[in-house]
């Protein structure tokens, strides 16, 4: 469902925009940064903090 | 020169979708792949299953297979429209509560739906069936009922096994060369391997039954039981992920428990103490369980004491005289019980959902 949130946010954004994805499913790390790198997005940072990841992308041209 | 034709993928991130989009590939078609999301999904399960196996690659096998291929995937949560499929296949179930055959056909339906869509302009449809390959789904008088039911018609071309089926349009038009396509049938997997290996797949996902909880007898009793118990044939997302967490026990017709197995199940299973009762063990290391029923009945006290005592037989308290638990209501109020843990052989197999 993150993944699924991220690409749907995504849609609404402009390039260079800055998306902060905050989730709990330690999936994301993985998942995430493979969906922006087939999508042409970039992934800036991912932090865990307490039981939470945070993600933050740079959306691309799609 | 001539267009630049494009081909929508049903992606599900097993070997056969992933040959199937790398055989239209070899041909100059534009490919991208698409995933359904209905909450059954295998590679959806990530909170719970994911800390079983810590040192175990996290993955989506979707998402890994289109990175490999090299082409964009589109994530489509069915989760609610997926329902009706599930509470009222057409076509029936499988072995367990799988509505294979209802399911491929949504899923055709969506694809082609979300393909010819103005903004997408897809000129044909690519999936992995393969003819025999699943007993319910993927035979050959199955093939032309997806193509009709879905939508899709001749605009579905399945490159596995194409030259046994009759030529599609992208075929007959000469988008794709049938020549190229391939004659697989039955329930060997060594055609696909060889081609995997001609392909250069070194790694590729074959998870047993496919990659839906429903071909599973456990999850599908689980189901079942729910569907039984509240009379109705209906769920929500939550209730599906829970079928896919811990121990679920049924003492009584009127509840069930619901008790972790590891750390990252307590982890999970305590997001939800807002919606059930919950009980955990305060004097030794143990689970999490959450008791799912009707708790206002006159036997209700009596009800929680069997939970917590069922629930002390899963801590490193189960040997002792009495354990220390903690009952949280959803409401946040909380209270503490001495419980004797029930013995091994007073718990009756049966309660196992």
């Amino acid at each position: 469902m993150p993944v699924i949130r991220t690409q749907d946010k995504i849609k609404t954004l402009s390039s260079g925009e800055i998306l902060r994805v905050i989730c709990t499913d330690p999936g994301v790390k993985a998942d995430i940064p493979t969906w922006c790198r087939i999508n042409g997005h970039m992934v800036l940072e991912i932090e865990e903090k307490h039981q939470e990841i945070h993600v933050t992308i740079e959306v691309g041209n799609e | 020169m001539s267009k630049q034709r494009k081909a929508v993928s049903l992606i599900s991130g097993g070997l056969d979708s992933m040959l199937a989009t790398r055989a239209i590939q070899d041909q100059g078609i534009h490919v991208e792949g698409i995933n359904f999301y209905t909450g059954f999904c295998v590679e959806g399960h990530t909170h719970a299953l994911r800390r079983k196996d810590i040192d175990k690659e996290k993955r989506n096998n979707a998402l890994w297979v289109a990175e490999q291929l090299g082409i964009k995937l589109h994530i489509i949560d069915v989760i609610e429209e997926y329902k009706e499929v599930l509470i009222n296949p057409k076509h029936g179930y499988g072995q367990h509560l799988n509505p294979c055959l209802d399911c491929k056909i949504f899923m055709v339906n969506k694809a082609q739906a979300w393909a010819w869509m103005e903004e997408n302009q897809f000129d044909f449809i690519i999936t992995g069936e393969v003819i025999g390959q699943r007993p319910k789904s993927q035979r050959k008088a199955t093939m032309p009922i997806i193509a009709r039911e879905s939508g899709a018609d001749d605009r579905l071309l399945r490159p596995l096994c194409a030259k046994n089926l009759p030529p599609t349009l992208p075929e007959r038009e000469g988008w794709v060369d049938r020549e190229k396509l391939f004659k697989f049938g039955g329930r060997s997997r060594k055609p696909q391997m060889e081609l995997a290996a001609k392909f250069g797949f070194t790694e590729y996902s074959q998870p047993a039954g496919g990659c839906c909880f429903l071909t599973d007898q456990s999850y599908s009793d689980k189901l079942g039981d729910l569907w039984r118990t509240r009379g109705s044939k209906n769920y929500d997302l939550d209730d599906i992920m829970l079928l896919k967490v811990g121990r679920h026990l049924r003492p009584k017709p009127h509840f069930k428990i619901i008790v972790s197995r590891e750390e990252g199940e307590n982890n999970y299973l305590s997001g939800y103490k807002n919606e059930y009762t919950t009980v955990n063990i305060l004097s030794h290391k143990g689970p999490i369980a959450l008791l799912d029923g009707d708790f206002s009945r006159e036997s209700s006290e009596e009800d929680i004491n069997l939970a917590a005592s069922i629930v002390a037989r899963f801590s490193q308290g189960r040997d002792e005289k009495e354990v220390k638990v903690q009952i949280r209501q959803k409401d946040g109020v909380e209270r503490e019980l001495m419980v004797t843990p029930l013995p091994q052989a007073s718990v009756d197999p049966d309660w196992y959902v």
